[in-house]
């Protein structure tokens, strides 16, 4: 059994480390696993799940507003913008965080093309952030079934 | 008895004859005795003065009683009474006595009457001789007048040809001379030449040699000197035929210069130029040179010589306050010049300056921007190199307009307090991959005494210390690289016209940076401050850079009231570069701005705090939420402002609201918890959380009245400090 937990806890840190390298996560999704604790043992997934809601929700809202045929409201799409980069800074989501502020540029700039580029590029981003994730929790619940600890990964 | 008459004609006998004549002559007698008191009254009493009336009393009582005794006689030559006798008798007793009692009084009287005589000629002497007395005077009086005049005359003028001029006229006029003329030495001094005559009113000019004897002899003398009429420089007209030229005084005339006044001395008589003045009484008179009259001469001949010296005095002044005035005039239009050269570079600096800066931050951002998105390692490549260069450039544009504040003047210090350690410590980590990477160890020596906290412009004194470092590592291939801070007091290594003194709360700070690289030509060490002047090895040719890093430094260490150079052993032999600056010691042992890490992180203890998060961001306000919890605060939260004022209580403490929207209405709740509660114990403190902590944010949440601003993610460690802060200084302002 502690080899199985051994080799999965390793599995997991690899794995966790990857995401940082390749940008996925950044310092703040440290700082939100530090939140974590007995109190509130499932903060950490709240969180990101409500996160994922909301990209949901502010893509759909973007869509809609770029997907106007006539006047293209630019101002509405930043404040969906906005948002997004707010929440994304909030949990960490280094890729999406960064689409966002490029996304910003473009719609202050009033450029449609890039905007739904951006668009799509974040649509993208964030599924991909969440499969990752998943595949995470996966490994931390499999490691949880084993009798292990969750290692604690730093980037 | 016979009758006496007085005629004469009855013939006497021859005895009778006789009678008759001895009648006749005591006749003529006594009327002459009678007579001769008559004419003593009559003479006495027409002058005023005669000191012996007694004495002429008796004397004319003996005459009278002597004529009266010979009157008498004449009774006496017939048979007289005894009347007559007795008469005759009683006269002559009484002239007896009388005569007598003269001639006892004339021994006493003839020495006196003598004596007057003798004091009556000596009183004529003496007035004789005050006669002389006072014409002399008189004389001398006139001679003075006249040297008053000409003096006056001749100082009245600062006009060198007027002086002269004057001079000879007046003595013309005072000496009723013929001719007066003056010779002035010329430029080359070996010859004088007329300049002056009283007469003729364009002197020939002519010259005599200076070394002719008659003149040394008047030059050798201060007096006036009696020359002979035929000398050379007596000889000014034509000889027509006078039988007797008048005689000729010539004395000469010292010309003073300003260099030969010593400060305390007066003029050396060596040096002394002289010229001539040469009078002439008129010729065919009798006339000779009185001493007066030479006396005169001299008097003049001085009075000249200090007004002519007036007169060069004056002409100098003038010409150097021409010169001055030139002078004035073309600096004056220097400076203008200098000025509008200013106006016009910093106009051109602050236009340059913004245009420049705009594209740059652009290129720079957007590049950033760039590097986080998805490249290819060719692409990533590419943009990096287009960062770093940009980034060179924004630098050397900094560089640049820096220098030329710097020059201006128009360069301040940023006074702060922050830590000393932690900076050098900041430059080190900064300075070490390009060292590690050229495999160059670098130590850091800290003196003990170093105070920690100090008061001074940080950015800059990082500037510095980066700068110096950063050329150690540039210009050294191999070796290691020492950096040495210490306190310094007073030093004889450093540079002579440099002297350090620690003053109160100051204290100098001494760094050394010793490197073992290429080393410095000593005779290029000056020239290393200079701006854009690098040293052209071939070796260091490669490090780039523009040469103003040195010079800035150098600028800012002297703003610093400090000192900076460089000391080589040669070239190869690595060099040391030291600089002090003036620091102030802080008192407080806290910094402003950055919140100190506690040393021992405990949990802080917030269990039960009440606070109130704001924020319309669902997911951020969720972590805002869990890291409060996380510290033990009681949360409540809230989406909008208005249900923020509705919700918040004097029971909150603190109140973080998310300002990230664009807009000034989030700023607006900060001002209605003011006036919801106007006392200060009351209200919650005011926390912002916002993306961005630049100089308008922070302001803009001041000026709104918030008493902290905080910077989106907070981290929980960073949250912890700032609540800890807070609760014990009520107000944060957190620097980024």
């Amino acid at each position: 059994m502690d080899a199985l937990v051994a080799q999965l806890q390793m599995q997991y840190r690899n794995y966790t480390a990857s995401l940082y390298q390749q940008g996925f996560l950044d310092d703040q999704f440290t700082e939100l696993k530090k939140l974590q604790d007995d109190a509130s043992p499932d903060f950490v997934a709240e969180v990101l799940s409500l996160f994922f809601e909301d990209c949901v929700k502010l893509i759909g809202n973007m869509a809609r507003a770029l997907d106007q045929t006539g006047t293209v409201d630019f101002s509405q799409v930043g404040a969906s913008v906005h948002q997004l980069k707010g929440s994304s800074s909030s949990v960490g989501a280094k890729r999406v965080k960064g689409l966002c502020v490029t996304f910003k540029e473009y719609c202050e700039a009033n450029n449609y093309e890039g905007c739904v580029r951006c668009l799509q590029q974040i649509d993208i981003e964030y599924k991909a952030l969440k499969t990752k994730l998943q595949d995470m929790f996966n490994l931390e619940k499999q490691i949880v079934q084993a009798g292990g600890k969750v290692p604690q990964v730093d980037n | 008895m016979m009758e006496v008459c007085n005629c004469i004609e009855p013939q006497w006998p021859a005895d009778e004859l006789l009678m008759k004549y001895q009648y006749i002559s005591d006749f003529f007698i006594a009327v002459a005795y009678f007579s001769i008191p008559l004419e003593l009254i009559y003479f006495v009493k027409k002058s005023a003065v005669f000191p012996y009336r007694w004495v002429l009393v008796q004397f004319g009582a003996f005459i009278v009683l002597c004529g009266a005794t010979h009157l008498i006689n004449l009774w006496t030559f017939t048979t007289h009474s005894r009347t007559v006798a007795l008469v005759m008798t009683t006269a002559k007793v009484l002239t007896a006595v009388v005569s007598c009692a003269t001639a006892l009084m004339l021994v006493h009287i003839i020495p006196d009457l003598l004596s007057v005589k003798t004091r009556e000629l000596f009183l004529k002497n003496k007035a004789a001789e005050l006669d002389r007395e006072m014409g002399l005077i008189r004389t001398q009086e006139e001679t003075g007048r006249h040297v008053r005049m000409l003096t006056h005359e001749i100082r009245s003028t600062l006009d060198r040809h007027t002086i002269l001029k004057t001079t000879l006229v007046e003595l013309g006029r005072t000496l009723a001379l013929e001719e007066c003329a003056l010779w002035m030495p010329t430029r080359t001094g070996l010859e004088l030449q007329l300049s002056y005559t009283l007469r003729q009113q364009h002197p020939v000019e002519y010259t005599v040699p200076i070394q002719l004897p008659v003149i040394n002899q008047v030059f050798g003398t201060s007096r006036a000197v009696k020359i002979s009429p035929n000398s050379p420089v007596a000889r000014l007209r034509p000889v027509s035929g006078k039988y007797l030229l008048g005689e000729v005084v010539a004395v000469r005339v010292p010309l003073l210069h300003l260099s030969n006044f010593q400060i305390n001395d007066w003029p050396e008589l060596s040096t002394k130029r002289y010229a001539l003045m040469v009078l002439m009484l008129p010729s065919d008179s009798a006339r000779q040179w009185h001493v007066h009259e030479m006396e005169l001469v001299e008097v003049v001949a001085d009075q000249v010589a200090v007004a002519l010296s007036h007169a060069a005095i004056l002409e100098e002044s003038m010409r150097a306050r021409d010169l001055l005035m030139e002078q004035n005039v073309a600096l004056d239009i220097a400076r203008r010049e200098a000025e509008t050269a200013i106006r016009a570079r910093n106009d051109f600096l602050a236009v340059m300056n913004h245009e420049m800066r705009t594209p740059m931050h652009a290129i720079i951002a957007l590049s950033s921007l760039l590097q986080e998105t998805e490249l290819t390692p060719e692409q990533r490549l590419m943009v990096e190199t287009v960062l770093k260069s940009s980034s060179l450039l924004a630098t050397l544009m900094n560089d640049v307009l820096d220098l030329s504040r710097l020059e201006d003047g128009s360069l301040q210090l940023e006074l702060g307090t922050f830590n000393l350690h932690t900076l050098f410590r900041e430059v080190l980590s900064l300075i070490k991959p390009i060292a590690v990477v050229k495999k160059l160890p670098i130590t850091l020596n800290l003196a003990p005494d170093l105070p920690e906290f100090v008061v001074g412009d940080e950015k800059r004194l990082m500037q510095i210390i980066l700068n110096i470092v950063g050329n150690a590592v540039k210009f050294s291939k191999q070796g290691s690289i020492s950096v040495t801070a210490l306190v310094t007091k007073s030093d004889n290594r450093a540079p002579p016209d440099f002297f350090v003194v620690p003053t109160g709360s100051h204290f100098y700070l001494r760094v050394k940076v010793k490197d073992m690289g290429a080393g410095i030509n000593p005779q290029d060490i000056p020239k290393l401050f200079t701006k854009f002047a690098q040293t052209q090895s071939l070796a260091t040719r490669s490090s780039g850079g523009s040469g103003l890093g040195l010079a800035i430094s150098k600028r800012f260490v002297n703003l610093m009231e400090g000192n900076i150079w460089i000391e080589s052993d040669g070239v190869g032999k690595g060099c040391t570069a030291i600089f002090d600056v003036k620091l102030g010691i802080s008192n407080e042992s806290k910094q402003s701005g950055i919140p100190k890490v506690p040393a021992n992180p405990q949990h802080a203890n917030f269990a039960g705090l009440k606070v109130l998060v704001m924020d319309e961001n669902g997911v951020s306000r969720m972590v805002t939420k869990g890291l409060l919890i996380h510290l033990g605060c009681e949360v409540t939260m809230v989406s909008s402002s208005e249900e923020c004022l509705r919700v918040v209580s004097h029971e909150h403490k603190v109140v973080f609201m998310d300002v990230c929207t664009p807009g000034v209405e989030n700023y607006q709740i900060a001002l209605r918890i003011h006036e919801k509660f106007t006392k200060r114990h009351q209200r919650p403190l005011l926390v912002a959380l916002t993306g961005n902590t630049d100089k308008s944010t922070k302001e803009k949440c001041m000026s709104f009245g918030l008493d902290g601003v905080l910077l989106k993610p907070v981290s929980l460690d960073n949250m912890r400090n700032v609540l800890s802060d807070l609760l014990e200084h009520r107000v944060l302002y957190e620097a980024m």
